[in-house]
């Protein structure tokens, strides 16, 4: 799980594992991806985040050779995709957004398939699915359209590992599957790292930024960001307080009309404040809004200093396109 | 049909004074089975009127089970359940025009535009022409989708037909309005205006019943319930359930909750995933 | 080649899994066998005669009582000119008319050619065709009756507008057809519903990011079908045989070569709708209009070409069915081999070449015209 894990990895560190630059994908009239640019270095655990219509579906196809681009270029370990498809296809592992397996045939029948298709056998590449298919193996004689959402998930993941592929892509893995299975996914994607492989992650929860050595983050066919998860909080520009009351909907009005309020959005239980005055002291505005709520008559309300988490960011990037990086 | 003037009128009707003196759903002992197997086990809870409340659970959970008795389509096998102050057994009927209901995938219709779906669910619950027409704009100047009335569902983005098919349930003023995983897949900020709505829907009397299994929505509701396998696991605030729990999250919570069912899983934590083979990158 | 195994294997699965279809599939080609040789033969009966006969003689008052003496015909008129018959034909007083030509009898007892027209109210082709065929039959069992025990065989021309059909049983031209009608409905309708319903699960996307070329997933794709429109071949042979005793009279090898040559031919058709449509329901619509259709109406199945307006009879010769009847009814009911038949078969052939390569070449290997 620590960086010097990924030295384990036998690809060369100086080359990207997928370089995206400048790419463009219309689709009639819409713009899919509006000039996406990034890199996923080998051995990385590299996620994509960012809500549905975003773009990542997108991207992911063409690094998959799925889609052609309009302009820019994308290379996956060194090859460009429009040219080298088959050589990609060879050497990629991918999980598409939706179940994409055989809903009739069987567990095991759908990864004796898989292997087939890549002219190896399950037998072969045991020692690599064994982790993940282990889980799912009671079950092989089962249909796989009868498996839960995060067996269905488990058993794609073997069907996209059986063939030994340099670099995973896996679209919105996690999407649709319960909140047990969908850390245990985690962990096998963490697993997989540890063993050196590439992995690229699509997904629209932005909680699961912290499972990535990397993330970019995705609106409208931009990116808004690419960081470390750790990183990309720093970067939160404005100081940000939780607010709890009783009343969180005349809270959230009467916290919009106070006059520094850059913005106010409800976050779980809470609400999450950030001040327009980027150079003010946290504490001392906790202070000041606590006070200002109790002339509103809020029952004690409760006003603390909090770091930025993803969503924050998230929010932030898409609310003020000045705050674009780069 | 038999309550226009309820409908498009700003007084609140008979039936939502009494709601508020008795819970918006009442729910004693209920029960479910399916042959030999029990898909919803004697499950009860009050939600009150005007109140967020989550109703978590896996897949599998006995969530939809539950929801199908409470809005009448499923014939308890024992316990009962009131909504709205109707029997489910009874009066299924009466029930359906009391509730709202939006489903994050199936409530709109995507090849009509944003003003004839208004108008079809608006027609459905009898509104009059005239009611109609009102509540069709005032409900597009809400949405700010004035200009995009006529545009087809299809192409509105996720956000807007998220917000739109809430507005939809509510048009006819439910005094409940069930939604089923209303906010996955869409940005952080449309997701906050939604549960804006929510709240202010909620401010006005009316009772939200949120069923999902995305924990981060829970964090959004005044109280939860975790189904596994078909009983009632923990019920309360988010607040409550994370101290109970000692938990951070909700999903921590239902995390402790359901990891028993999910013991296969056990041998994985260790991580002991494999060594891809060794094929070196081309340079360049 | 082991990925095309594994492919065909599990094409096998998804076929043999799926049993209701799998079920209709095999009893369809039987259903369509008895439907057509029982309801829909196009047998008739009450069919109302007019006789013309300008000098009768012991020849045309003999063969006129044999046309009244079967449940078929009614003789209810007998005039003297074919002046007489149009205001017949227009009223709907008659149906059909015998013409006979002068000096019957003695051209007959001379060895002669004796003329006799049958004119026939062709309305409904396939009750026409019926009709002709019917009164075909009696006028050669006189002819019949009457060369036994003579050295010269006696000889009457029957001269007819429509279709001829040796052996009066309207259900040996249909089964022809219906091996086209069947082949068209399973081998095309199916792999196009197989294949586009990889494309709409979007597990044609995880076989598109796979080493595995287009005719990879196309041969593993069909070759299933293959096997499964050679028993439907079998089955409605066997059923013609058995339940209407339809003759086989030409080489039983060659008319499975040429099935099997019709079958590849549907499948590459089925592929070609896949390739173009993006849902089983429209690769559905699209087969049942653009393979079905034309394979029913337009291939002289049921409705005979020659009975077309001139400016559809060209295009029937785009349809492969048309070409795979002309050779199936030359096999089995004339008893012709290829040398009679090489034409129809070489057609054949170049269209299936011809869908083939636009079906592989149409195959997206990416997803960019979803």
């Amino acid at each position: 799980m620590t960086a010097t894990d990924a030295c384990a990895t036998p690809l060369d560190r100086d080359d990207p594992a997928v370089l995206v630059a400048g790419l463009v994908k219309r689709f009639g009239g819409t713009v899919a991806l509006d000039g996406v640019s990034f890199s996923v270095r080998p051995g990385e655990l590299f996620g994509l985040l960012g809500p549905d219509g975003g773009g990542k579906t997108t991207l992911f196809r063409i690094l998959t050779t799925l889609l052609l681009p309009d302009d820019g270029s994308a290379r996956v370990l060194g090859l460009d995709t429009s040219t080298d498809l088959w050589a990609i296809r060879s050497r990629v592992g991918y999980m598409p957004g939706r179940f994409s397996l055989y809903p009739d045939l069987s567990v095991a029948e759908n990864l004796d398939f898989f292997a087939s298709v890549f002219g190896t056998s399950v037998e072969a590449e045991y020692d690599l699915i064994a982790p993940i298919y282990q889980q799912i193996e009671p079950f092989r004689d089962r249909r796989a359209g009868a498996l839960s959402g995060g067996m269905k998930q488990k058993l794609a993941l073997s069907c996209a590992l059986v063939h030994r592929p340099d670099i995973l892509f896996l679209d919105e893995p996690t999407t649709g599957v319960d909140a047990v299975s969908r850390r245990e996914f985690w962990d096998l994607l963490a697993g997989l790292r540890a063993g050196g492989l590439t992995i690229a992650v699509s997904t629209p929860y932005m909680d699961e930024a912290d499972r990535c050595d990397r993330v970019a983050l995705i609106q409208k066919g931009r990116i808004l960001a690419v960081d470390t998860p750790a990183g990309i909080v720093d970067r939160h520009p404005l100081p940000i307080l939780r607010v709890a009351t009783p009343d969180r909907y005349r809270s959230i009005q009467l916290l919009r009309s106070y006059p520094h309020a850059h913005s106010v959005y409800p976050f779980g239980e809470s609400l999450h404040y950030t001040d327009a005055r980027g150079d003010v002291d946290p504490a001392a505005l906790a202070s000041e809004l606590r006070a200002y709520l109790d002339r509103q008559g809020v029952l004690q309300p409760e006003v603390e200093p909090i770091r930025a988490g993803i969503e924050d960011c998230f929010m932030a990037l898409m609310d003020d396109p000045s705050l674009e990086p780069e | 049909m038999n309550r226009p003037e309820n409908v498009s009128g700003p007084a609140p009707p008979r039936e939502l004074r009494l709601a508020q003196i008795q819970p918006a759903i009442e729910v004693r002992s209920l029960t479910r089975r399916f042959d030999d197997f029990t898909a919803v086990d004697a499950i009860s809870f009050d939600v009150q009127a005007g109140e967020v409340f989550g109703f978590l659970g896996a897949n599998g959970a006995g969530k939809t089970t539950a929801i199908r008795m409470l809005i009448g389509l499923l014939a308890p096998t024992s316990g009962e359940a009131r909504v709205a102050g109707h029997d489910v057994r009874m009066e299924a009927d009466r029930i359906r025009r009391r509730i709202g209901y939006m489903s994050q995938r199936f409530s709109l219709y995507e090849d009509l535009t944003a003003r004839e779906n208004i108008r079809l669910y608006a027609g459905i619950y009898g509104l009059s022409d005239a009611a109609i027409r009102e509540r069709t704009e005032t409900l597009l100047n809400r949405l700010r989708l004035d200009s995009h009335g006529d545009t087809l569902v299809r192409s509105l983005p996720l956000g807007w037909r998220q917000k739109l098919a809430f507005s939809v349930a509510m048009v006819h003023e439910p005094e409940i309005v069930f939604l089923d995983e209303p906010t996955g897949g869409v940005d952080p900020i449309t997701r906050r205006q939604f549960w804006e709505m929510i709240y202010e829907a909620a401010q006005n009397g009316t009772t939200i019943l949120v069923t999902t299994h995305y924990m981060d929505e829970a964090e959004y509701c005044d109280r939860v319930s975790i189904m596994v396998e078909g009983r009632i696991a923990a019920l309360g605030t988010p607040a409550e359930l994370k101290a109970e729990f000692g938990a951070s999250t909700i999903e921590d919570v239902f995390v402790q909750l359901a990891r028993p069912t999910a013991e296969i899983a056990a041998g994985m934590a260790a991580g002991s995933a494999g060594t891809p083979t060794s094929r070196t990158m081309p340079s360049g | 080649m082991n990925a095309l195994r594994g492919f065909i294997l599990k094409e096998a699965h998804h076929i043999l899994r799926d049993r209701q279809t799998l079920t209709i599939l095999l009893l369809l080609p039987l259903a369509q066998v008895l439907l057509f040789g029982f309801a829909l033969r196009t047998d008739v009966q009450n069919v109302r005669v007019a006789v013309v006969d300008a000098a009768p003689d012991y020849a045309t008052r003999e063969l006129r009582g044999r046309f009244d003496g079967t449940t078929v015909f009614e003789v209810v008129t007998t005039v003297p000119t074919s002046a007489a018959l149009p205001p017949l034909f227009e009223r709907g007083a008659i149906d059909q008319a015998l013409v006979f030509g002068p000096r019957f009898a003695e051209r007959l007892a001379n060895g002669d050619a004796a003329e006799l027209l049958v004119v026939t109210d062709a309305t409904d082709p396939n009750t026409g065709s019926a009709m002709q065929a019917y009164a075909t039959g009696v006028v050669q069992e006189y002819e019949r009756e009457l060369s036994l025990g003579r050295a010269t065989g006696t000889r009457i021309l029957p001269q007819v507008r429509m279709r001829f059909n040796p052996t009066l049983e309207s259900v040996n031209l249909f089964i022809p057809g219906l091996i086209a009608l069947v082949l068209t409905l399973v081998s095309a309708l199916m792999s196009a519903i197989s294949l586009s319903r990889e494309k709409e699960r979007g597990t044609l996307e995880v076989l598109l990011v796979s080493p595995l070329r287009p005719w990879q997933i196309i041969v593993g794709k069909v070759l299933p079908y293959l096997v499964l429109g050679v028993i439907n071949v079998v089955t409605v042979l066997l059923a013609a045989w058995l339940v209407f005793d339809v003759p086989f009279r030409g080489s039983t090898a060659l008319l499975f070569a040429e099935c099997l040559l019709f079958i590849v031919t549907s499948l590459a058709l089925g592929v070609l709708v896949a390739a173009v449509t993006s849902s089983q329901r429209t690769a559905m619509v699209g087969s049942l209009i653009a393979l079905l259709l034309p394979t029913t109406l337009l291939s002289g199945m049921i409705f005979p070409i020659a009975s077309m307006p001139a400016w559809l009879q060209p295009v029937s010769n785009i349809v492969p069915g048309k070409w795979f009847i002309l050779i199936a009814r030359g096999i089995m009911l004339k008893g012709v081999g290829l040398e009679h038949l090489w034409r129809e078969t070489l057609v054949l052939a170049a269209i299936t070449t011809l869908v083939l390569v636009i079906a592989v070449r149409r195959f997206d290997i990416r997803l960019e015209s979803s």
